[in-house]
């Protein structure tokens, strides 16, 4: 039996030495991933060709030092008669394994650091995206161009919980994603404006940690038109696995288009903060701005959760004057997880979401809160 | 020897006030031994969690906040609660029987550093079941995460780890006293056993870096409670250097839990190769370069944070020296085998899979210390494969292969060897199937602390899942093993329990008599 099982162990063994050398063939050959995307940058392939030269060193030497190991498993095995010897030094072979893999690492150094310089290579972009992570979401600006917005997870809940099956895209589609242009730099500035995040992208080579009161920069130039997707690789707590990102590149002119759209929302946005709107339309809106960025910590009903995230329903901010519910929404609370939307969502969206908060489950103030409040409080600091 | 230890025949009463009070070295060791394992169940079982959640895409179990106070206590409980107090346990048991000292040089500390780690867990775990939830930072507990967005348990996750530092501290303390003042005449320092000095050296390194880990919690305590800003970038403080601090203790106690390790394997190896281990000077000057090399480290965990280009190239470059000492260990322990007699019982084989384990690892990390190919595998799969397989393959293996090898002299029975390997062989298989898919998952894309994740990760994630159930059941036959040697193990009196075997440790009778060494061996 123990002979059976010593036959088995060197099998195995050989298995995990060949792996990373499998993994590398697969990853030629099929779409089932095992191996570094190369990506459609330089930075990308940067990495991907230093990866892949590591991979190889270490297959290299893994060969040689396991194999010499097996070898003496099999050659100097008791039950062959094997009598021990008795040297325990060697000067020269302990030098030359110092030696031979010290010079190993100063080869490797210079791709290495080759490879690095790439990827702080960020001067002279042609665009420049602000990024800011926020629990559980990234907001995109088109620092220049007045163009701003949230990108979230679409998938439901009702997918994640099995309540629905789960369509093609799960936890991979965004309700607005990143747009940018082929052939030009761009630099994105990524900060943090709760916890720490981290923006990556794979096939853009860019992991950049999003810290709070801190700009990292990477920058992107592909020539590859298509849909990018990434995810929040920095732990930010309970939606850290639902915040992805979605890129997708665009030829010039469609690009241009785009972004031509996006500035003429931002203007026609404008006019409808002097609007007066009604409670019904308030409400409605309101509903839906409430689910997609309260209900994550205050819980749908406004419950909240004990000892964690104060119930809103009943609470004395609701419930009390207007402005200070306002101020609550603009400042954030200081020294707890409550943000402030200020940057986050828009003047019309803040009034709904006030509105229905102090108008659902019971909370009956029956006051309206209109847009040119919001603004007014924000103007008035 | 004025009187033995008390049995269950002398009551109830004076067995328990026998572990509580007691300042015997063994008990201590024993203590420790079981207090770690019971950890290593506990830590295990949230992995099981873990893993059962990420069987399929989807939630399907627990909610995403749960899932990351498992992540978090697991990596907690492991790290602090099975590993570092295993390896306590058995530098108790083996270091004064292998420096011939009768006891540890401070046995009063000795009992106090032991008792006060049950209290830590007990109050580490309560947090659980506390209103909020218990920490859910992951074991890194990275501000403003763990400061101001932290559930409010997170004072009593703060004062555990400073108890828990505490008896780090008190321990490592011990160790240093004892291998400074109790050698046996004879016992120079370059003759002394590996495993004493790999423990010594990590003895250093606890007491050096335990305090700054105080630190960092402190510094969270105030931020919390008091209203200073040393992480809150809104009061003008930094979360990097909330970072900065916390790797300057971690990336040391990395190496304070695979050193031990080196150390143990370092005894194993050339026993069953009946052959004196290769290059003992080189073994002890590539421990201490290990040591000194972790000092200067710390910011490779930190890449992708925006640190300046010179910062990166010069932590690329010093990690990368690592792999030189340790090359080293690896070809020493090779060597040591070459032209030996070899034979492979239970502790051999996990020592040998140790080896290979621990050296993939080690590719895998001097991969992860290329700085621009670390801002792709950085915080994905690909580290929770490279760590695990150190951690795991490296400490857990062979803190297995050192209970296997040493409980013949701890309880003077013989466990029985074919129960030995096939438990290697479940734990071994198990193990690679849990966690060589993660190396794939994490170049793939994806992240770490992940409660769900996209459907191209689902193949992977579910043979790592059963990978991991194979591994967690393969450490309830090592309990049995454990359990059955001690009650019914075939009695063993011989002094040296393997034929190869060297050092002090193996003068004494089996099972080790309560008190050993009251007058100094002699050593040559």
């Amino acid at each position: 039996m123990l002979k059976r099982a010593r036959a088995l162990f060197l099998s195995l063994l050989s298995l995990v030495v060949l792996l990373p050398l499998a993994g590398s063939a697969l990853a030629e050959s099929s779409a089932s991933q095992l191996n570094m995307p190369q990506g459609v940058t330089e930075v990308s392939q940067a990495a991907y060709d230093i990866h892949m030269i590591m991979i190889w060193v270490c297959t290299v030497i893994g060969v040689g030092v396991f194999g010499f190991m097996f070898y003496v498993m099999y050659a100097h095995r008791k039950s062959r008669g094997a009598v021990a010897e008795n040297f325990h030094e060697h000067l020269g072979v302990e030098l030359l394994w110092t030696i031979v893999p010290t010079i190993i690492l100063i080869v490797m150094a210079f791709p290495a650091t080759t490879a690095l310089l790439k990827v702080y290579d960020t001067d002279n972009p042609d665009i420049e995206i602000k990024i800011t992570g926020y629990q559980w979401k990234w907001q995109y600006e088109y620092l220049g161009e007045g163009v701003k917005f949230m990108s979230e997870l679409r998938t439901s809940d009702d997918e994640v919980y099995g309540r629905e099956p789960k369509g093609e895209h799960y936890l991979r589609e965004v309700t607005e994603p990143l747009v940018l242009p082929v052939g030009k730099k761009i630099r994105f500035l990524v900060t943090g404006n709760d916890v720490i995040h981290s923006w990556w992208v794979p096939d853009f080579g860019v992991k950049r940690d999003a810290v709070p009161g801190l700009f990292t920069a990477g920058w992107a130039k592909t020539d590859q038109p298509g849909t990018y997707v990434g995810e929040c690789t920095e732990l930010c707590g309970q939606g850290h696995a639902f915040m992805p990102v979605v890129v997708e590149v665009k030829e010039e002119a469609e690009y241009n288009a785009w972004l031509a759209n996006k500035k003429a929302e931002a203007v026609e946005y404008a006019s409808t903060i002097g609007k007066e709107w009604t409670a019904e339309e308030l409400m409605a809106k309101g509903e839906g701005v409430y689910l997609q960025s309260c209900a994550g910590c205050h819980q749908a009903d406004g419950g909240g959760i004990p000892g964690v995230f104060p119930a809103i329903k009943g609470s004395p901010i609701a419930l009390g004057p207007q402005i200070g519910h306002i101020a609550v929404l603009i400042d954030g609370v200081p020294g707890s997880a409550m943000q402030s939307f200020a940057d986050q969502l828009s003047e019309v969206n803040i009034a709904a979401v006030i509105h229905y908060q102090r108008n659902a489950w019971g909370n009956n103030v029956g006051d309206v809160t209109q847009p040119i409040d919001v603004l007014n409080y924000k103007q008035s600091k | 020897m004025a009187h033995g230890p008390a049995t269950l025949a002398d009551g109830w009463r004076a067995y328990i006030s026998r572990w509580v009070f007691t300042t015997n070295h063994k008990d201590i060791g024993t203590l420790y031994l079981w207090f770690s394992f019971a950890m290593f169940l506990m830590g295990g079982a949230f992995a099981m969690i873990i893993r059962a959640e990420l069987f399929q895409p989807g939630m399907q179990l627990i909610r995403p906040e749960f899932f990351n106070q498992m992540t978090t206590m697991h990596g907690l409980v492991m790290v602090f609660g099975a590993i570092m107090p295993a390896f306590v346990g058995l530098a108790n048991w083996m270091i004064p029987l292998m420096i011939g000292a009768p006891d540890m040089a401070l046995p009063r500390m000795n009992n106090l550093s032991f008792w006060i780690l049950p209290f830590a867990f007990a109050i580490l775990t309560s947090t659980l079941f506390m209103e909020g939830g218990g920490p859910n930072f992951g074991w890194t507990f990275y501000a403003p995460l763990s400061t101001t967005y932290a559930p409010e348990s997170v004072n009593f996750f703060i004062f555990a780890i400073h108890i828990m530092g505490a008896s780090s501290i008190m321990g490592s303390i011990n160790i240093i006293a004892t291998v400074m003042n109790m050698r046996a005449p004879g016992m120079t320092y370059m003759k002394m056993p590996l495993f004493v000095w790999t423990w010594v050296i990590t003895a250093f390194l606890l007491v050096a870096v335990m305090p700054v880990l105080a630190g960092a919690v402190t510094m969270m305590l105030m931020d919390i409670n008091f209203g200073t800003s040393f992480f809150d970038a809104a009061g003008g403080g930094d979360p990097v250097l909330f970072q900065h601090v916390f790797w300057f203790f971690g990336h040391p106690e990395v190496y304070i839990i695979i050193l031990p390790a080196f150390g143990v394997v370092s005894q194993i190896i050339p026993t069953f190769s009946r052959k004196p281990l290769f290059g003992y000077s080189s073994m002890v000057y590539a421990t201490a370069a290990i040591a000194f090399l972790s000092f200067v480290v710390w910011a490779h965990h930190m890449f992708t944070v925006g640190m300046p280009i010179a910062g990166e190239l010069y932590f690329m470059y010093a990690t990368m020296l690592i792999a030189v000492p340790t090359g080293v260990k690896v070809f020493n322990w090779i060597t040591t085998m070459y032209k030996g007699s070899l034979t492979f019982e239970t502790p051999m084989l996990f020592s040998i899979a140790f080896v290979i384990l621990f050296t993939f690892g080690g590719f895998t990390g001097l991969m992860l210390s290329i700085a621009a190919a670390d801002m792709q595998y950085h915080d994905t799969y690909f580290v929770v494969a490279h760590f695990h397989y150190v951690m795991v393959a490296g400490a857990v293996f062979s803190g297995t292969a050192a209970i296997y090898y040493w409980l013949p002299k701890w309880c003077g029975k013989m466990y029985n060897e074919t129960m030995g390997q096939v438990q290697f062989w479940v734990a071994f298989i198990g193990f690679n199937i849990a966690f060589m898919p993660q190396h794939f998952l994490g170049l793939a894309g994806m992240p770490r602390r992940y409660a769900d994740y996209g459907l191209q990760f689902a193949d992977w994630n579910m043979v790592s899942s059963i990978g991991a159930f194979i591994y967690g059941g393969a450490q309830i036959m090592l309990l049995y093993n454990v359990i059955a040697t001690i009650r019914n193990g075939k009695p063993t009196t011989e002094e040296k329990t393997w034929e190869g075997a060297e050092g002090l440790e193996w003068t004494v009778p089996s099972p080790a008599p309560y008190h050993t060494f009251a007058k100094p061996p002699e050593f040559k």
